[in-house]
């Protein structure tokens, strides 16, 4: 009992001390002091301090959870609550006291005395219990000389006389003002108004965890709501912007962000909603399953009409902002289901597909500008090109594919990054500068006319991008439940088998990759019109990056899976603009925490869930 | 005339010599048995037959026609069709969809009637067709390999160590019913290192010796061939 008691303390304590060195690392690459611009409520709290109070919140209630399920009792998993909340505090205010002018000196000490006490450490931990004291004393020297050399060039370094500022440019004014919440002026004010609060944030997170499980579920479902719609005030005021007068909009909104009543009403509106489907969702849910079957087609039918409706009336419920992302998301969910052919279906892993995206936008480019460039100096119209620009792809798809048809695996997905590279470079080449302009592109694309009317509006263009996804996400789902869907997964699975059952897997990947091509053309003739120019470092990696991403975050062979996806990792960052900095460095983290948490996907396909819950072995038997 | 004649195959893997000029024959409706130790060359002889691997020399005939050179996946639209080694079913498949995936080279109606004799000959897998054939026993995805095999309605059964990583007791399950397989008129080309059980059901048996044919004859005289029960059967 002790021992699993210890255990979970020391557990406990390593969970804040981490949560407060991940608070640190945001606060010092200036994630935190970015994220204080965008008010969640107006004049009450911002993301940057809601980071800050969040943490220990959730770790608080994790902490209770881990002690109560060690069979702790009731205070000591409050009481692990509250240690958590200010050992999350602690790096923070540690070097908020560094970066002071008061305690600087702590600084100085701390770096002096450092080698002294680590060599103390150290020598004991390695020789304590030695009779010789030479090794004793030998072992100490050498680290105490060691780190002070070390620590000696670290202080000549960060100038411990100068300032912090020098070395960690971002903790500066900003974020002294954000961790001491506003108290910069009086800095043991500040410290103790964080920990005061980083502490009783820990401690409510702990209560929370004692809640019964519906008011749980309610107030989660609350603060839920209100802070997604508080952090994204700017979309959801530009949503409500078409559909409200300003009067309203104004008792809503102060500038971008929600008014202290508006999110006052909002979090009890929502807790009400939350505690009533936690009251009666099962029953709700259970209705639904009851349902005999002209019923529940009657439903289906409904929300399907629902969503269409939706669908085709959302350019004039978001506006042109959200619709602009909205196209650019269409785009990719365009590509994410062209690339999930060669991904998900037939398991060809290709690291290449931007060659798709620039051979369609160049087509286009070329065909239809009316500029230096353009060819035909418009003769040809954009709705004449698509099919073109269809047809390159897949023909750019099909040569690409026929050199690495015996390549498998890490092997292929090299070769096709390879490629990726060779088209960017070759679209910025001065070879083939006076057919697609080098480095200055092809510009004066003409936009669509679609009957006389030119669509040049994002609100227009959403419709375009709306159809040619609707086709493809037909013709995928086809594909998945057909012949050649059949022969894709076969190859995935075991290409030698494959051939044992009579699949011509030449063939068949070929077929996978030239298919695969073909949105990643239309996505980009579809880009090059709305841009209106087309140049060449649009077409770099990342978009082959984002397009793979955008498919395992969403579920890999997963159709839904990749619509969410796309919104996931293409729409959140174009409605996060000021965070943009951080934009990499988040979606590294979602990425690594999908992986480690839910690695089938957001929406995963079935074969996905089945494969990850029973951890099938990809093969039953060995070879002998 | 013989359905299946190996004459005198030489197979390389790269410049190593496996097959070392091997011949045999098997006549339809028969069982013919393969034996022969770890690396004797029978998995190679499989794969050169079923057009994985080319022979150097020599030819494959089949029905009368040269298939030395043919592709392995038009193989299977001419009747041979290979249950391989370590049964590589489809493990992220339902049991249902890898029969469907045997039966990829047909496009007659016959398929249902064929997917149902199946279950005829295999119930267990009906009990399990909507279940991922990788969660599957080492016996039931034994069965489901042959029945995704026979899913192309071969005349030509070409089986590889049926019975490895199997337990005793389903080893003779899976070997009744390869005899009742032979039953329904497919002829049967059994590679085994199983050698006792291999012999009882086949009707002629050859045994390799590093990449050599070694001996030849019926089953039943080989079962009494001293040097053979020495080496293969484990009887002094």
């Amino acid at each position: 009992m002790d021992l699993i008691r210890s255990q979970t303390w020391r557990a406990n304590l390593t969970l804040g001390l981490l949560a407060g060195a991940l608070i640190l690392y945001c606060g010092a690459i200036g994630m935190i002091a970015a994220f204080d611009e965008r008010e969640v409520v107006n004049d009450f709290i911002s993301v940057g301090r809601l980071v800050l109070l969040a943490t220990p919140f959730i770790v608080g209630y994790m902490a209770a959870n881990r002690v109560k399920s060690a069979g702790g009792e009731t205070i000591t998993a409050l009481v692990s609550g509250i240690v958590t909340g200010v050992l999350i505090a602690l790096p923070s205010i540690i070097l908020l006291l560094f970066n002071s002018d008061e305690f600087r000196f702590l600084l100085d000490w701390s770096l002096r005395l450092t080698p002294f006490v680590a060599a103390t450490v150290v020598a004991w931990r390695m020789h304590g219990d030695s009779a010789d004291t030479r090794l004793l004393v030998g072992t100490w020297l050498l680290v105490a000389v060691l780190l002070g050399i070390v620590l000696g060039s670290l202080a000549l370094i960060f100038d411990v006389k100068g300032e912090l500022r020098s070395v960690l440019v971002n903790i500066n004014r900003d974020w002294v003002d954000v961790i001491t919440f506003d108290n910069r002026g009086d800095l043991l004010m500040g410290i103790v108004t964080y920990g005061g609060m980083s502490l009783g944030s820990g401690l409510a997170g702990s209560i929370f965890y004692f809640f019964p499980r519906t008011p749980r579920r309610a107030l989660t479902y609350g603060l839920g709501v209100t802070i997604v719609v508080g952090a994204f005030g700017e979309t959801v005021r530009l949503v409500l912007q078409e559909n409200l007068e300003r009067d309203t909009l104004n008792t809503l909104f102060r500038r971008d962000t929600l008014r202290q009543s508006a999110a006052l009403a909002l979090f009890i509106i929502s807790t009400v909603v939350g505690f009533l489907w936690a009251m009666y969702g099962q029953q709700v849910r259970k209705s639904v399953h009851n349902m005999d079957g002209s019923q529940r087609r009657t439903t289906r039918l409904i929300s399907t009409l629902i969503f269409v409706a939706i669908l085709l009336m959302l350019p004039w419920l978001i506006g042109r902002t959200l619709s602009d992302v909205a196209v650019t998301i269409g785009l990719f969910v365009l590509m994410g289901l062209g690339l999930n052919i060669a991904i998900g279906l037939a398991g060809l892993l290709d690291l290449g597909y931007v060659t798709n995206y620039a051979v369609g936008a160049y087509i286009l480019a070329v065909l239809t500008s009316i500029g230096p460039l353009g060819l035909f100096k418009g003769t040809f119209t954009f709705w004449m090109v698509i099919p073109l620009a269809l047809l390159a792809a897949m023909f750019a798809g099909f040569m690409f594919a026929v050199p690495v048809l015996r390549m498998r695996g890490d092997y292929l997905a090299i070769a096709t990054l390879g490629f990726g590279e060779i088209i960017g470079k070759l679209a910025i080449s001065d070879w083939l500068k006076p057919i697609i302009g080098g480095a200055q592109g092809v510009q004066a694309i003409q936009k669509p006319v679609f009957f006389g009317a030119e669509l040049r509006n994002p609100e227009q263009l959403y419709y375009i991008v709306l159809v040619a996804c609707l086709v493809t996400l037909f013709v995928s789902i086809r594909l998945n439940n057909s012949r050649t869907g059949r022969q894709w997964m076969a190859i995935r699975e075991d290409e030698d088998v494959a051939t044992a059952m009579g699949i011509d897997t030449a063939r068949a990947k070929l077929l996978a990759f030239t298919l695969s091509a073909a949105t990643g053309g239309v996505a980009g003739a579809i880009f090059a019109a709305k841009v209106g120019s087309v140049f060449p470092n649009s077409f770099t990696v990342f978009i082959s990056i984002n397009v793979l991403s955008l498919i395992i975050v969403g579920g890999i062979a997963s159709n839904p899976g990749i619509v969410v996806g796309a919104i996931v990792l293409i729409g959140l960052p174009e409605l996060l603009r000021e965070f943009s900095d951080f934009r990499f460095l988040l979606y590294g983290a979602l990425l690594i925490g999908m992986m480690i948490n839910r690695p089938q996907g957001l929406i995963p396909s079935q074969i996905a869930t089945h494969e990850i819950r029973s951890g099938v072995q990809a093969k039953a038997g060995a070879g002998g | 005339m013989a359905l299946l004649e190996v004459n005198d195959i030489h197979t390389y893997y790269g410049n190593i010599h496996a097959l070392k000029g091997i011949s045999f024959e098997v006549d339809a409706g028969e069982i013919i048995a393969l034996i022969g130790a770890n690396g004797a060359g029978k998995t190679t002889t499989l794969r050169t037959i079923c057009g994985l691997m080319e022979p150097r020399e020599g030819s494959v005939q089949y029905d009368g026609a040269d298939i030395s050179a043919t592709r392995a996946d038009l193989l299977v639209t001419l009747g041979i069709s290979m249950v391989p080694e370590g049964r590589g079913v489809f493990a992220k498949l339902t049991v249902e969809e890898n029969l469907d995936m045997g039966a990829y080279t047909r496009r007659d109606k016959g398929v249902k009637s064929d997917l149902d004799r199946m279950y005829g000959l295999f119930p267990r897998l009906e009990e399990r067709k909507k279940q991922l054939a990788g969660t599957m026993s080492g016996g039931e995805q034994q069965m489901l390999a042959i029945a995704r095999a026979l899913m192309s309605s071969p005349r030509l059964l070409l089986l590889d160590e049926p019975s490895m990583g199997l337990a005793p007791v389903l080893v003779d399950g899976v070997f009744e019913i390869v005899e009742r397989i032979k039953n329904e008129g497919v002829t049967i080309l059994l590679v085994e290192q199983n050698a006792h059980m291999a012999l009882q059901i086949a009707d002629r048996g050859y045994v390799l010796q590093s990449g050599e044919m070694a001996f030849s004859d019926t089953a039943a005289n080989l079962r009494q061939n001293e040097i053979v029960q020495k080496t293969y059967l484990g009887i002094d």
